[in-house]
């Protein structure tokens, strides 16, 4: 059953690698790169390396492909541009071929007794995230905190390299001028996200109905009284009390409490 | 089976990511090469892991999966960076380093 199945996944692995360098297409060079991660995974997990396999899967072939696809679409689907200089593409595969000929002969005829056996005997938990982790925890706990740093100054650094260098300012005539027109009070500001632009406008309103309150007379017109909502009710009845005795000193201090809101 | 096919289907994938960065032209390709030569790399580590009973070699294979995560993030940054400037994606015509 191990033998059959590490057929189909090495097989697999071999034509989805061969796939990634032979297809046109981009886009078909990261499913292919997809398939193979996924090949190597189960061979991962025939040579009982349970962690690696699932962090291969969930590390490569889920995160780091969608960042791939991301770029593919990003960039578009651009097909290659020149076809290579004529030297290079003879010898570039005849290296390669070489390469994994040597490859071949150093590690299947270095004579080491193992290469031939199974492995060794196989302890119970072996490979299991438990003894990776205390592996990482106890000897291993120097690289395992570079490795974070590394991820650290790796985000930084793609942050740094992939923004725009000029603001907004790098963008088409249009939109640059949408950029750089005043935009209305308090859009974009925390100050909207909680709701104080809408406060301030009801306590404008509030101001104004003073005004006209005080300017004919001291009548408290009906639909006003509707239209005052939630908050401003108390503060608007208090202002208009107010306003019966002393008229334009109340509807300065009206305005001055909106004021004090932003 | 036995710790030589692992061995041997590692030498031939690394084969073939040599052949793809030596003769593809696209740089996202040339990553994704690159990609599988560290696998390669890998999946020997883990067979000799497997032959000695040692889990080193896991966690040496789990390292190297770090370092190509942060390979690939840099990689692709720079290619944002590249097709934002309206310059070629291939290596051949980017030979220039000036900003």
């Amino acid at each position: 059953m191990s033998q059959v199945l590490f057929f189909i996944a090495a097989i697999g692995a071999l034509v989805a690698a061969g796939a990634v360098v032979l297809l046109r297409n981009a886009f078909y060079s990261v499913l292919a790169l997809v398939a193979h991660l996924v090949c190597l995974a189960v061979l991962f997990m025939l040579l009982r390396a349970e962690f690696v396999a699932a962090a291969q899967v969930v590390i490569y072939a889920g995160a780091v492909m969608v960042l791939y696809v991301f770029v593919v679409a990003y960039i578009g689907g651009s097909e290659e541009v020149t076809a290579g200089s004529g030297m290079l593409r003879i010898i570039g595969p005849l290296f390669a071929l070489a390469l994994a000929v040597e490859l071949l002969i150093a590690l299947l005829g270095s004579g080491l007794a193992g290469i031939s056996g199974k492995g060794a005997v196989y302890h119970t938990g072996f490979g299991t995230p438990a003894h990776i982790g205390k592996l990482f925890l106890v000897n291993y706990l120097f690289p395992f905190e570079v490795a974070s740093l590394l991820l650290l100054v790796a985000a930084v650094g793609a942050v740094v390299l992939a923004r725009r260098h000029h603001g907004a300012l790098d963008l088409s005539p249009e939109l640059e001028a949408l950029a750089t027109e005043p935009r209305p009070e308090f859009t974009g500001t925390t100050a909207e996200g909680v709701g104080v632009r809408r406060v301030y406008r009801q306590l404008e309103a509030a101001s104004e109905r003073v005004t006209r309150i005080s300017e004919s007379g001291g009548v408290l017109e009906p639909d006003d009284a509707g239209e005052s909502t939630g908050a401003t009710v108390p503060a608007a009845a208090g202002v208009s009390a107010g306003a019966v005795t002393s008229p334009s000193q109340d509807a300065a201090a009206g305005t001055h409490d909106a004021e004090g809101e932003r | 089976m036995s710790i030589g096919w692992y061995l041997a289907v590692s030498a031939i994938i690394f084969g073939i990511g040599t052949a793809g960065v030596l003769t593809r032209r696209n740089p996202l390709i040339i990553l994704m090469c690159l990609e599988l030569m560290l696998n390669a790399g890998n999946l020997a580590l883990v067979a000799f892991s497997r032959m000695y009973g040692n889990e080193a070699g896991q966690i040496f294979a789990l390292i190297v999966i770090v370092v190509a995560a942060c390979e690939v993030t840099v990689g692709l940054g720079l290619l944002v960076a590249i097709s934002r400037r309206k310059l070629p994606i291939d290596v051949d015509k980017l030979r220039e380093l000036n900003g």
